[in-house]
Order: structure tokens, then C-alpha cells, then sequence
């Protein structure tokens, strides 16, 4: 029998790997968190982060074979829709900006779901202008002392950790005077209180931070780079968007068909006009989305991308909406108003009178669609950009 | 759909770039617009060096016949590059619709090989004589009767490049059911109205006692006229995804070099957005015009609803580009002397070819089973 230190980096070699995991640690018979920190520890976790840190330096295209043995063989996953802000966002922050101690600590507990993640980002005063925030972070010795108010914080009711971007330098231009951390979210100087949507539930919270007290060591990047930090957070998040391959009549489209041919009697021929219409877009985008994938597969990312989140917000939404008309007596009644708390968000779950209030967010979650218009506007069609008159101005100083 | 794929090779981006290059040369906008009022509104030399130099027009004719052995992919981007340049050859109707409808035929026949080498080689241009607002599956075509011994009598209105075929490939019932017939152009009355598009002309086909060659019996003619449309709907949708490309390329150089307010207006959000919202359809449009060319090139049983998809998708989205190309434009995009026009033309005719576009959403909603 081979030792594992002789097993190759290909796809044949991280089998052998994943083999020996579970040989020695039966999925059948092992506590799952014994299990997952066991497949951490053998740089199966994320294979193409550094050995020691679970991952064995490998290409990043094999996690998939790995992922792959795994499930085949029944063993238990990290619940990756639970901690995705964690595994999306946080970790590869951490991987790029982190000490070897903040890695060593954060980065296995992070993976195995034992420590969930949060992201404070947000702010009441800056949503779209992400860069405006306004979060105080002082510095008190070996500490900081944060005082503040993010928005829009999934998880931070079960987290016990935070990535934030705060405000060091009010003297200097907005992008230039802010520092990022990583924040221990059990402590007296942050609350958290739910957010209630226009749903009735409470997906997010808001994050008060009184006195908060952050050690230094707990700094990504240098003091004034945080913006720098940030992006690579977001260009991680944009990553993971518009990513998955879906069957024709995946998502919104697949309800809004099932209810028409559940309810012949409410069809008339305009409702049928729409409901193709949107039909073809959808089924356009769905290709759309596979045209990428097979680009990326190629190497040659298109700017596709960019339009795949504004695509699928504009047609979950119009979806939506006609299913209510197509309901028409039922779209009277509503499920059930009461405040809950989901840990799981299924933008296509419940009825559709949640379905269409819910996509109401698509297209203001993770970039508006107008910034992602901007967007495009300007790196994909080279149009531009608006006069700007906030770049140059010392932060303390902008109106607001 | 898991085989489907929706890339260009690269093969077809080196056909793109040569059909371009000459496209580039031969059909500038000054030399369209100076044709268009002209008494020769289709540039015959321009095809001749298309069809015969380049071989496009034989593109999914087998080599046996006189073909390049290639398919329904490749004629999808010769299509795209026409749309670009809205250029005035009749490529749809001879290299796409004759074409196709020959080869719905029995190609061991002397009769239908001759024929299909003829327009493969460029020697000949065809014309499929069906109106070409002829929806796909309308059932065939009865405007004109043919006699037992091969005589064709009728009047067929709206022929797509008929103005300009040597032959016409006509849809015709005899006392033994439907056929397919070749007749010489020179044998019929071939009549021009005024075209809303200026760049692909229609004629008015007129037959009295005409002699033909039977191409087709019962047996073959009317998949051969219904196979011929469902291509020609499938793979219209590519030439009108060219045209968009052109109207949103077009308007974006524009934007960034008008200035209004002392400042370039492709500047201003209100109409960026626009031009974004524009970029999207044309990525959804792109790939579903892929997807009928590649289900068409291998026959695959999704076909019907790609070319419903394609045809319904893409024929709104060139409509809405030649539209925004006009608006944004301003004063200029109204104008005789700027090309937009010749663009808006074709998209809005276009969006009627082989049925408008709600017709093909209610032949969707049939395959699909999302029923009335």
C-alpha cells in the first residue's frame, strides 16, 4: 500500500486520498464532526488551498472528483449553504490577507461549520456606495475599539465570527481610509436584532456595535487597505453567482409552468402570451449560462457573467408576479405572516405570494441592478463612467 | 441538450473573419445606400464572389453534391455576418431555403442533384416559392396546382429574393397530392412591389400553365417545404442576432463620442442602462440562436423547440436593438443618409418571416406542454 505522501496530485492520486480517509474513518460509524475535521486534516477539505490548511495545493478543477468520492460514498458534508458566506467569502480573504496564527485558528473550524460566518459590509448610509461607510474602527493600544451600525447581515444571529470593513481615516479620500478585520462576534459590544422583510420573516439582521473590541492581529491587510481587502471578498462572491447548471424549467420558471398546468381553468390566451415569453427568456439565459460554463471550461471567461445575476432577477420577478395573476382568486390569500427566522433561503419555496414578494430582493441583493447596469455599461461596452465628484474629497467631508 | 454546443469552433471564426473581410470591402453603408434606389438593389457581384469564391453557398450541401459537407452551424454564422452588414444578397433564399428544400428531396435523383449543384456552385440563384411570412407549421402551401403532366398554375405573393432567382423551387398540388417543382424564372411573371425592406426584396410570383421539373412526390414534398421553413426559422435567428450586434456596436461608438452637456452622452445612466438592458438580450439571443443552429446541424429532437425559442427570442431582440439604434442615435438615426434604417427595415420585416414571433411562443407552449 502506497503512503499517502507518495500519491500524486491528479485525479487518480486524490482518490487513492479520499480512500484512505475513509478507511480509517468509517462515514457509517464516525461522528460527523470527527469525520469532516479528519477530511480537513488530509487537505481534502479545499484541495486547492495550501497543505497544513486543508487543501493539498492542488488544481482547484479536482475538487469536484474529490467532492464526487466523497458523496458516493455516503459520507457527510460541511452543509455548504449553510456556511456560504464563510466558505465564499471569509476564507479566501483570510487565505490572502491572514497571519499564519488567524489561518491556522479560523480556517478549519470555518470549514467544518463548527464556527458559522458573517459578513458586516453594509450600512444604513452605504448600500450601493459601499465605500461611504461610516463604521468607526480606534485604535486603543494592542486593540481596536469599533463603534457602529452594519445592515444586512445573514447569519449574524448564528455567527461566531464577522468579516467588517471599518472607517480608520476620515481625513483621506473614502476609499482610502478604511481597515478590515475579523471580528469575534460573542462579546458584549455587538447586538443583533432581526430585520423583518416585506415577507414577514426575518432573513438578516442588523448589527449594532457599541465599544467592540477587535486585538490588532485580527487586522487583514494593512491600516488604509481595506478597500483592497473587500474586493477580494466581493470578487469572490461574484465567483459564486451565476454559477450553477440548471435543468430546463429549473427555479422560478419550473413553479410558475406547474401552476399553469395544474389550473386550466384560469387560463386565458394573454396570460398564455406572457407566460411563454418569459418562458423563452428564461430557457435563453439558462443557455446563456451553459454558453459560460463552457467558455470557462475552455479558459476564456466571457463577459457574460456580468449579465447573469441582472438576467435571472429580472425574470424571477416578472415571474413571479404573472403566477399571482394567473392565480387570480387565490392571489388573495398570503401563507402566513408570522415573523420566522429561516437558516436556509429558497427563493422559489413557500407560495407564490412569497415567491413574488421574495424576488422583489433579486435585483437589490449582491449588487442592485442598476450598479451591475453600470457595471456592464462600463467594463463590458467601455461607455464612460458619470462625472464623479466624491473621489477626491476627504471622507469627513462629503455631504451626506 | 447536454451535447448541445454553443461556442464558436475554431473553424467557424476563421469563416466569420473571411465572410467579414469581404463584407468590409464590398458592402459599406455608402455603397448600400447609393444600391438601394438603384435599378440593381441586390449586388449580384458581391454574391458571386460569396457563394462561389468563398463556397458559402453550397455550405451544408454534402461534397458529393457540389457542397462543402459542413452544416445548418456554419450557415448560422455566414447569416450573423449578413445580418452585420444587412447585405443585399439572396443568400436566405437561395443558399437556405431552395437549398434546404432540395435537400429534403431525393438528392439521388438526377433532377434534384443537378439542381443543388447549380445553387451549392453559386452558378444559379434559387428562390423556395412560399410567401416568406409563411408560418412553419402551417401545413403546405396551396397557392398554386400543378397538372398531371407537369404544368404549374398560381400566384405566390412575398417570395423572399424572388426579384433575383434563376429558379424557383415551388410548392404545388397535382390530382396525385402535393409536390415540389423546379421552374425557370424566365417561365414565369415575376413581379416586384415596393419591399419595406430595402435590402432583401420580395416578389410576386405569378405561374400560368408554367413548365416544371418535378423534384418531389407526395411522399417527400410536403416534409421537404416544412423542413425548409424550420431551418430557415431556425437559422433566421442568427442573421438577426448579426443585425442587433451592428445596432448596439453601432450606438455605443456613438454614445462615447456625442457630446451634449459638455460631456459624452454615453456618460449619462439613463442611457447606459439602456445599452445594458440591450447587451442582455443579445447574450440570451446569442445563445439561443446557437442552440437552433447546433440542434438543426445534428438533428436532435429538441430542434423544434430551439427554432421556436430562437425564432420568438431573437426576432423581438433585433426589432428592440434597430429601435434603440434609431432613438439613440437622435435626430441622425432618422435620417435617409444614415444606415440605422436599412437596419430597423430588415429587423421589422424579418420579425414576420416564417411567422411572427407570438406565433411561435403558441407553438412553444405546444412542445412544451404549457398548452391553452
Amino acid at each position: 500500500m502506497t503512503t499517502t505522501s507518495q500519491k500524486g496530485l491528479d485525479a487518480e492520486g486524490l482518490r487513492a486520498r479520499v480512500a484512505d480517509v475513509l478507511a480509517a474513518h468509517d462515514p457509517a460509524t464516525t461522528d460527523r464532526l470527527e469525520f469532516l475535521r479528519a477530511r480537513y486534516d488530509a487537505g481534502l477539505a479545499w484541495v486547492h488551498f495550501p497543505a497544513g490548511l486543508g487543501g493539498l495545493d492542488a488544481p482547484r478543477e479536482l475538487q469536484s472528483v474529490v467532492d464526487a468520492e466523497f458523496a458516493a460514498a455516503g459520507a457527510p458534508d460541511n452543509n455548504p449553504r449553510r456556511i456560504g458566506i464563510g466558505l465564499g467569502m471569509a476564507a479566501p480573504t483570510i487565505l490572502k490577507f491572514g497571519s499564519e496564527e488567524l489561518k491556522k485558528r479560523l480556517l478549519r473550524p470555518l470549514w467544518t461549520g463548527e464556527e458559522v460566518w458573517c459578513q458586516l459590509f453594509s450600512e444604513p448610509g452605504a448600500g450601493s456606495d459601499l465605500a461611504a461607510l461610516a463604521t468607526r474602527a480606534v485604535r486603543d493600544g494592542e486593540d481596536w475599539i469599533v463603534n457602529g451600525q452594519k445592515v444586512w447581515t445573514s447569519s449574524a444571529h448564528t455567527a461566531q465570527w464577522a468579516i467588517l470593513v471599518t472607517r480608520t481615516d476620515p481625513d483621506v479620500p473614502k476609499h482610502r481610509g478604511m481597515t478590515y478585520f475579523v471580528l469575534d462576534m460573542n462579546q458584549p459590544g455587538v447586538e443583533v436584532r432581526p430585520l423583518r422583510q416585506i415577507t414577514g420573516e426575518a432573513e438578516f439582521n442588523e448589527v449594532f456595535l457599541t465599544d467592540a473590541r477587535i486585538p490588532d492581529a485580527q487586522r487583514l491587510g494593512e491600516v488604509g487597505a481595506g478597500w483592497q481587502v473587500a474586493q477580494t471578498t466581493l470578487m469572490n462572491e461574484r465567483v459564486a453567482i451565476g454559477g450553477n447548471a440548471q435543468p430546463r424549467e429549473g427555479g422560478m420558471v419550473g413553479k410558475v409552468a406547474a401552476t399553469w398546468r395544474d389550473h386550466p381553468e384560469l387560463r386565458t390566451p394573454e396570460l398564455r402570451d406572457r407566460l411563454l415569453a418569459l418562458w423563452a427568456e428564461a430557457e435563453a439565459f439558462r443557455l446563456a449560462g451553459s454558453r459560460l460554463r463552457q467558455q470557462l471550461a475552455l479558459g476564456q471567461p466571457g463577459p457574460e457573467g456580468s449579465g447573469m445575476k441582472l438576467a435571472f432577477a429580472t425574470v424571477a420577478q416578472r415571474l413571479a408576479a404573472l403566477e399571482l395573476e394567473i392565480l387570480d382568486e387565490d392571489a388573495l390569500r398570503y401563507d402566513d405572516w408570522s415573523m420566522r427566522r429561516p437558516e436556509l433561503v429558497d427563493f422559489t419555496g413557500r407560495e407564490a405570494g412569497y415567491r413574488y414578494l421574495r424576488s422583489k430582493g433579486n435585483s437589490i441583493e449582491g449588487g442592485t441592478s442598476e450598479v451591475l447596469r453600470n457595471i456592464i455599461a462600463e467594463r463590458v461596452l467601455g461607455l464612460p463612467s458619470e462625472p464623479r465628484t466624491d473621489k477626491d474629497v476627504a471622507w469627513k467631508d462629503l455631504p451626506r | 441538450m447536454t451535447n448541445a454546443d454553443l461556442l464558436y469552433s475554431d473553424v467557424e471564426t476563421d469563416l466569420r473573419a473571411s465572410v467579414r473581410d469581404l463584407l468590409t470591402d464590398r458592402c459599406t453603408p455608402e455603397s448600400l445606400l447609393a444600391r438601394v434606389e438603384s435599378d440593381e438593389p441586390y449586388d449580384l457581384g458581391l454574391w458571386r464572389t460569396l457563394a462561389r469564391d468563398l463556397g458559402t453557398a453550397g455550405l451544408a450541401v454534402p461534397e458529393e453534391l457540389g457542397g462543402q459537407g459542413a452544416s445548418a452551424r456554419e450557415v448560422a454564422l455566414v447569416l450573423e455576418e449578413l445580418g452585420r452588414s444587412v447585405a443585399p444578397v439572396p443568400f436566405l433564399g437561395s443558399a437556405v431555403l431552395a437549398t434546404s428544400a432540395l435537400l429534403g428531396c431525393d438528392t439521388a435523383s438526377a433532377e434534384v442533384a443537378g439542381l443543388l449543384r447549380r445553387l451549392a456552385g453559386g452558378e444559379a440563384v434559387g428562390a423556395l416559392a412560399v410567401p416568406l411570412s409563411t408560418m412553419t407549421d402551417t401545413g403546405f402551401p396551396g397557392d398554386v396546382t400543378a397538372t398531371a403532366d407537369g404544368t404549374l398554375d398560381g400566384t405566390v405573393t412575398s417570395v423572399a429574393d424572388g426579384t433575383v432567382a434563376d429558379v424557383f423551387v415551388v410548392p404545388a398540388t397535382s390530382p396525385d397530392g402535393p409536390g415540389l417543382y423546379a421552374v425557370d424564372a424566365a417561365t414565369a411573371d415575376v413581379a416586384a412591389p415596393v419591399s419595406f425592406d430595402l435590402t432583401r426584396r420580395i416578389a410576386d410570383v405569378s405561374l400560368r400553365g408554367a413548365t416544371a421539373t418535378r423534384l418531389a412526390g407526395p411522399d417527400r414534398a410536403p416534409d421537404a417545404v416544412a423542413g425548409a421553413l424550420t431551418t430557415g426559422a431556425g437559422l433566421l435567428a442568427s442573421e438577426q442576432l448579426g443585425l442587433a450586434q451592428w445596432c448596439l456596436d453601432e450606438t455605443v461608438e456613438y454614445l462615447k463620442g456625442r457630446y451634449q452637456f459638455g460631456r459624452p452622452v454615453g456618460s449619462f445612466q439613463a442611457l447606459k442602462h439602456r445599452l445594458a438592458d440591450l447587451w442582455l438580450e443579445l447574450v440570451g439571443a446569442r445563445a439561443a440562436a446557437r442552440y437552433a443552429a447546433d440542434t438543426l446541424a445534428r438533428g436532435d429532437a429538441d430542434a423544434p423547440v430551439a427554432v421556436a425559442l430562437a425564432r420568438s427570442y431573437c426576432a423581438e431582440t433585433a426589432v428592440h436593438a434597430a429601435e434603440e439604434c434609431i432613438q439613440l442615435h437622435g435626430g441622425i438615426g432618422m435620417t435617409w443618409e444614415h444606415p440605422a434604417h436599412l437596419y430597423l427595415k430588415r429587423a421589422k420585416a424579418s420579425q414576420v418571416a416564417f411567422g411572427a414571433p407570438g406565433r411561435h411562443r403558441a407553438a412553444l407552449g405546444e412542445l412544451v406542454n404549457l398548452p391553452a
